[in-house]
């Protein structure tokens, strides 16, 4: 951690023919190329979960529909939830956290370089495993094919009588070595940021970004942990013959229901703070001021990470436990809503009185902020666990967490997308079709999610394969599916729009956004060893002081 | 390691609660309470290994590399005798006791539990058997003291759970 500076290497390292281009990334150590592996793994993940949730909506769109056979929807459903959470959603998240945090604080690279590719392709085999049970899953029984227990598989439903042949041990293997994978870069994470900030950058002169992804390590660290004890008790039950979820040895089918869920809930907010970071560093850039009350933001954020921990059981609330535990997990549930509602009251203090720059980053982030107040609504609606018996396991329940998920977490990271691709890549992606794919998707999102909540209300159950006409779901079946089309448009335009821009987008410079964070300061995309010479930093906002001499954050902080 | 250590204790609490949850409640025998001898120089072994490993992170501080290597290899030594005492008493169950992974729910998670710890000794002793030959061939100096120091935490780290195994096995589970 000192200012001296290095040699530069001749200018070139990505030139040379293809395949030797090619064995360099693949034999990456570098935190910035395997941030965008990351990322470019998650968004073909992503294609992957979208067709299996657009099949899964068609042939819901009407009733009685024959589109695909009650055994493939349920693969369909496993496969979406288990490919969006642990095969898109964390990875790219990762990638974000690997490719920002040394250029935010000021480093040449994570902690651990070569553990850090060791977890990327950890994680990227484990999708491949996972998706090689379209052809794998026959086993020796031939009566398996992709998983289909659903994404929490719960008991007995995943012991070898109900679930023949390799499915399901296709799932167990995959999630057990993509979560090895998670926890190494989490560790690396965490180390990452406490040993490798540069001088000057204190703990409360981290930029939020980093703040939010340190606390997300630690969630990961104590979160993923236990799905890993439970997947390896699941496999002594399916191949030891053991009896740890086998109740008619005494066993119980619900402490596997408390395994998944202390892992499960925890993931949500694993999920969701790095969405929170993309968003404390993106409306103060479009709203040209600093964050609001930032000591409030980081305090909040602990707060929700150890509330986090203890509200797993109000998925569980439909089981039927005692009333002392159902009243814990309503109160700290609810409890919650208190550090969140913080946030977004300071989201909202810092664009006021601003000049806000409705960009693209900053429109996604502004729907975001208001759907993701809508989550929240819901969430507290259903934290209330009479309320969760009428509703639990209805599509409302799903209608919710697809808006914490899609309206809260997937439109700060196209968001992320659009405000870090000129570092990244160097060139500037089209304004317009940013747009365009902002308003598709954000019509499709609310045609889908906004109505999904009524057939819900109506009764409608979640993972049926179809329903019978009549009952006053046919109609808002109809309109969640066209919305499905919408969002499809919608992510073709912003694939198109990233390949176009990566060849043909002008040429961006360093800084298009008059930005405060450090990675700024250095070229885009920035050169391997990131900074020629390292930093020294005062303030919060570093490239503020650098472009301002004359009225310095330090001054103030 | 703080943070891998933290990874694995989540991992350990898992299981440690799945055994308390699941104590008396096996449907069939063998019951803990008839099959369990309370394994006590084991432990004094296991335990022991900690102050020796201590001791030979002193010596090697302070560049005595063959004080090291004795304390170092004596370590190995009591983690190798924790091994091979925990066989002979799985020994002991399978065959003359008859109880296996697959007898009851007490089995499953015994097995598990002290299976997963004796895992974590066998990776802890491969480790140590590294460095120790690293060590013979002389590429080991006062230099390193750091990075061993960080083996010796999870080393530490194996004996603390021994101790939450140990009470929650064999003296709050029979």
């Amino acid at each position: 951690m000192s200012t001296e500076s290095i040699a530069l290497p001749l200018s070139g390292a990505s030139q040379g023919p293809l395949v030797e281009q090619l064995h360099q990334w693949v034999t990456t150590v570098d935190h910035k190329r395997l941030g965008i592996l990351y990322i470019l793994y998650a968004l073909v993940f992503l294609v992957f979960g979208g067709v299996e949730a657009t099949i899964m909506r068609i042939q819901l769109m009407r009733p009685h529909n024959n589109f695909v056979t009650p055994q493939v929807f349920n693969r369909m459903f496993t496969m979406h939830g288990t490919t969006m959470i642990f095969f898109v959603a964390m990875p790219v998240l990762f990638g974000f956290a690997n490719y920002l945090i040394p250029l935010m604080i000021g480093a040449r690279d994570m902690a651990f370089p070569r553990l850090n590719a060791f977890s990327f392709w950890m994680t990227a085999f484990g999708g491949l495993l996972l998706y090689f049970s379209f052809i794998g899953g026959d086993g020796l029984y031939g009566a398996g094919n992709a998983p289909d227990v659903g994404w929490f598989a719960y008991a007995p439903l995943t012991s070898q009588t109900f679930s023949r042949g390799h499915s399901t041990d296709f799932w167990i293997l995959s999630l057990l070595v993509s979560g090895f994978g998670s926890v190494g870069t989490a560790i690396n994470i965490i180390a990452t940021i406490l040993c490798m900030r540069c001088r000057g950058m204190t703990l409360a002169k981290m930029p939020l970004l980093v703040w939010l992804n340190l606390v997300m390590a630690g969630l990961v660290v104590l979160a993923v942990s236990p799905l890993t004890a439970a997947q390896l008790m699941l496999l002594v039950d399916r191949y030891l013959g053991g009896h740890f979820f086998d109740t008619q040895a005494g066993g119980s089918a619900v402490i596997w229901m408390h395994f998944f869920w202390v892992f499960g809930h925890p993931e949500v907010y694993v999920l969701v703070i790095p969405a929170f970071a993309f968003a404390s560093e993106i409306i103060p850039v479009f709203s040209r001021k600093a964050i609001f009350g930032y000591p409030v933001m980081v305090a909040a954020t602990i707060c929700i990470g150890f509330i986090g921990m203890s509200v797993w059981a109000h998925h569980m609330f439909t089981v039927g436990m005692s009333s002392s535990a159902n009243t814990f997990f309503v109160l700290s549930t609810m409890a919650i809503a208190v550090p969140t509602g913080i946030k977004i009251f300071n989201w909202l203090a810092t664009m006021w009185g601003g000049q806000i720059q409705f960009k693209t980053p900053m429109l996604f982030c502004v729907a975001f902020l208001f759907q993701f107040l809508v989550a929240g609504l819901t969430g507290i609606m259903m934290s209330a666990a009479p309320f969760d018996w009428q509703l639990g396991n209805s599509y409302f329940v799903i209608a919710h967490f697809h808006y914490v998920i899609v309206g809260g977490i997937l439109f700060t990271l196209f968001g992320a997308f659009y405000y870090w691709f000129p570092k990244m890549s160097g060139r500037m992606y089209s304004e317009t079709f940013g747009k365009l794919h902002f308003w598709l998707f954000f019509i499709g999102f609310h045609l889908t999610f906004d109505f999904m909540h009524i057939p819900g209300i109506l009764g409608m159950p979640r993972r049926i394969y179809t329903y019978e006409p009549g009952r006053g779901w046919d109609i808002w079946n109809l309109i969640v599916t066209a919305g499905v089309f919408f969002q499809a448009a919608g992510v073709l335009v912003f694939v198109g729009n990233l390949l176009r821009s990566y060849w043909r987008g002008k040429v961006a410079g360093s800084d298009p956004w008059d930005a405060w964070t450090l990675e700024w300061s250095t070229t885009s995309p920035p050169p391997t060893y990131n900074f020629a010479t390292i930093p020294v930093v005062k303030s919060r906002r570093p490239l503020w002081d650098l472009k301002h001499p004359e009225d310095p954050d330090w001054r103030y902080e | 390691m703080y943070g891998l250590i933290a990874a694995e204790a989540a991992i350990f609490t898992i299981f440690v609660v799945a055994y308390i949850f699941y104590i008396g409640k096996s449907v069939t025998g063998p019951q803990p309470q008839d099959v369990l001898h309370v394994p006590i120089f084991l432990t004094v072994c296991l335990l022991s290994s900690s102050l020796t490993i201590h001791l030979a992170l002193k010596f090697l501080r302070s560049g005595k590399v063959r004080s090291f290597a004795f304390w170092w290899l004596l370590t190995i030594a009591l983690g190798a005798v924790f091994l091979a005492g925990t066989g002979r008493e799985w020994r002991h169950l399978i065959y003359d006791e008859g109880l296996t992974i697959q007898t009851n729910l007490f089995g499953t998670t015994y097995y598990s539990l002290v299976g997963l710890h004796a895992f974590h000794v066998t990776v802890g002793l491969l480790a140590l058997a590294t460095v120790l030959l690293f060590t013979f061939l002389g590429n080991v100096g006062r230099q390193h003291a750091e990075r061993v120091e960080v083996l010796s935490m999870y080393w530490h780290f194996v004996d603390v759970v021994w101790v939450v195994v140990f009470t929650v096995v064999y003296i709050v589970g029979r």
